[in-house]
């Protein structure tokens, strides 16, 4: 496959969404501006301005009409996808790091990073019909977990929140009362921080990524550990295949340790795993840098890669990448 | 009269100035030309369109234009997605100069690089019987890693050293002077070049650069149009493939007419050769033979 390059960041990715349709995907870096692209032919559509910060994270309503991110700049935006305008900012007192839409899309949560004394908060947010009813109240904050939340996504039927961070404890709350309903054990869990998690296209499972090298694959609703994938680098970034049995684990060295070592050493391809039978099913190869987001098509027939060389990489699969066996 | 006339006919000034209307009448002439024709495209992509026209000296001229329609995605859009599709640009995509390039097709072709080639796992463990027959005589170790040097830790297929090994020496290197602690006979002080280290590490390497050309394939009298994708797809039937290399001419990136093919099992190259000797490739007679080793 010939990979389409999309140089619209100056700075290294954060984060890759696609929305439900497949035909945009979104990109969050370390520059100031996240960027919406056409995921077929990877054609730049627009940019969205108005952040002072990197932007770690963001989530596309269901219908493909609001953005939010969430950024360093002590705020969460509420974006029109079609015109690129700023519907809403919600003020934090610390960064923001992740978003997630719940199902319906009436419900957001937003966590915040521990900053200047501050702990690390999980914030529920109503988001309105329309963007003048918009209130900044949160209707949950949920708080205990030390050091940054990394990720935190919806359960099943929006009844639960799953979070994960640099504790490397993966946490059920409840999204009514905010109480901690079940935590990942030592003995199965991750050993070093959480850098990603991502739901499967069903919802019934997820899979976490962390700097030990491994990613691990969940149950949504027992937190039960299903699959274990090993690697022999530091994990950033995971993904699931809609389509088939796959997953994709990118990651590399540290950026700061790059420049010490023979590029070969750095590791930097999308790996390629059966989901199944957790054996390594091939590399894609390309980043020159570690790899920060991936993103999987709704349709499973292409992917895309971010990486901290602030290229985005769109894959799509040749014909022989779905008979693959092993 | 000119002058007279060009603040009034601004808007279509060629019309009105009555200089050229004799001329333009005399080449007016359209309506006798035959209809634009479009064939296809069809099911390679290729799409026709015929046209013709008068050109300067009154001519009649038929113009061919052939183009590759290609699709990028099997995506079936929805209506919405469609929609999408002609929103306008926003934010600095709006003042986009036509020249900055954001998206670019990769000028290499990536392939999914399996960790080992499919049904190779019979050769592999082959060969990792004769290093182990090699090693029998020096000590007991059944699992010997050829990438680097570890043993009873992992094979050879699994290393995790195995992104290092691929050309550089120096990389093998590394391990070999490790072995030089444990490889008895060497005097301690004097330097020792890597290459002489460590005896099992040197036949090991060259063995392996030996089997990539014994399987290496030539093919020549390629058609210019061809490509590696193109010879990748006309060898894999035979079996595994680990190279395709095409030469292109650097200065006028045109292909040279010949490649290479390298095969992960012998007998696969064996066949493809008798098979594709003499096969009408491209409007071109194929010549495929085995590669002979570089002299230098």
């Amino acid at each position: 496959m010939r990979p389409i390059l999309m140089k619209g960041h100056e700075r290294p990715l954060t984060f890759l969404k696609y929305n439900r349709d497949g035909d945009l995907l979104f990109s969050c870096a370390k520059d100031h501006n996240p960027t919406v692209w056409f995921a077929d032919n990877g054609e730049r559509l627009g940019t969205y301005r108005g952040h002072n910060g990197a932007v770690w994270c963001c989530d596309v309503s269901r219908d493909s009409t609001r953005l939010i991110t969430g950024s360093a700049d002590q705020t969460a935006k509420l974006w029109s996808v079609q015109a690129g305008t700023q519907l809403y900012s919600f003020n934090f007192d610390s960064p923001a790091r992740a978003v997630d839409f719940a199902v319906g899309d009436t419900l957001a949560v937003i966590t915040t990073d521990p900053f200047m004394e501050l702990p690390s908060a999980i914030h529920v947010k109503r988001i309105a019909r329309s963007p003048s009813e918009q209130t900044g109240e949160s209707v949950l904050i949920i708080k205990g977990p030390q050091g940054r939340i990394n990720r935190a996504v919806w359960g099943p039927l929006n009844k639960t929140i799953i979070s994960a961070g640099e504790d490397a404890v993966i946490r059920i709350w409840d999204s009514e009362t905010g109480k901690m309903l079940k935590e990942s054990e030592k003995e199965t869990g991750h050993k070093k921080t959480i850098t990603s998690l991502s739901k499967s296209a069903d919802g019934s499972h997820f899979i976490s990524g962390s700097l030990d090298k491994s990613a691990k694959i969940w149950d949504t609703r027992s937190l039960a550990l299903i699959k274990t994938y090993v690697t022999e680098r530091p994990v950033n970034a995971v993904a699931m295949s809609p389509l088939l049995d796959h997953v994709v684990l990118g990651g590399g060295q540290d950026a700061s340790a790059v420049t010490t070592t023979d590029h070969r050493a750095g590791k930097f391809e999308a790996k390629f795993f059966d989901k199944i039978l957790q054996e390594e099913i091939g590399g894609v190869k390309g980043h020159f840098g570690p790899i920060n987001a991936l993103a999987f098509n709704p349709d499973g027939r292409s992917f895309s890669s971010g990486g901290e060389d602030g290229y985005v990489r769109l894959h799509h699969f040749d014909p022989d990448y779905f008979n693959i066996k092993i | 009269m000119a002058l007279v006339d060009r603040p009034g006919s601004t808007s279509k000034p060629s019309k009105l100035r009555w200089g050229e209307l004799d001329e333009d009448d005399g080449e007016d002439l359209d309506f006798l030309l035959p209809p634009r024709q479009v064939f296809g495209p069809d099911e390679n992509g290729i799409k026709k369109v015929i046209e013709y026209k008068f050109n300067d000296d009154g001519n009649k001229v038929k113009i061919t234009t052939t183009t590759r329609v290609r699709k990028l995605a099997k995506a079936r859009l929805s209506k919405r997605a469609v929609e999408r599709r002609s929103w306008p640009k926003f934010g600095d995509a709006v003042h986009e100069d036509v020249g900055s390039r954001l998206t670019m097709v990769s000028t290499e072709e990536i392939l999914l690089e399996r960790p080992r080639a499919p049904g190779s796992k019979q050769e592999e463990t082959k060969v990792a019987g004769d290093s182990l027959a090699q090693l029998g005589k020096g000590g007991a170790v059944l699992m010997v890693c050829r990438t680097c040097g570890k043993k009873g830790d992992h094979w050879t297929s699994r290393c995790p050293y195995k992104d290092l090994a691929a050309p550089t020496e120096t990389f093998i290197d590394k391990p070999a002077a490790m072995e030089t602690t444990a490889a008895p006979g060497t005097t301690k002080g004097a330097y020792v070049p890597p290459s002489m280290r460590a005896g099992a590490e040197r036949p090991v390497g060259s063995d392996m650069r030996r089997r990539n050309e014994e399987n290496s394939v030539r093919v020549t009298n390629l058609s210019e149009d061809t490509r590696e994708p193109d010879l990748l797809e006309l060898f894999r039937t035979f079996g595994p493939v680990s190279r395709v290399y095409v030469a292109i001419d650097q200065k006028t990136s045109v292909s040279r007419g010949f490649g290479f093919v390298n095969f992960v099992n012998k007998e696969d190259a064996e066949r493809a050769i008798n098979k594709l000797n003499g096969y009408g490739y491209d409007n071109l007679i194929l010549r495929v033979e085995w590669a002979t080793p570089r002299t230098n």
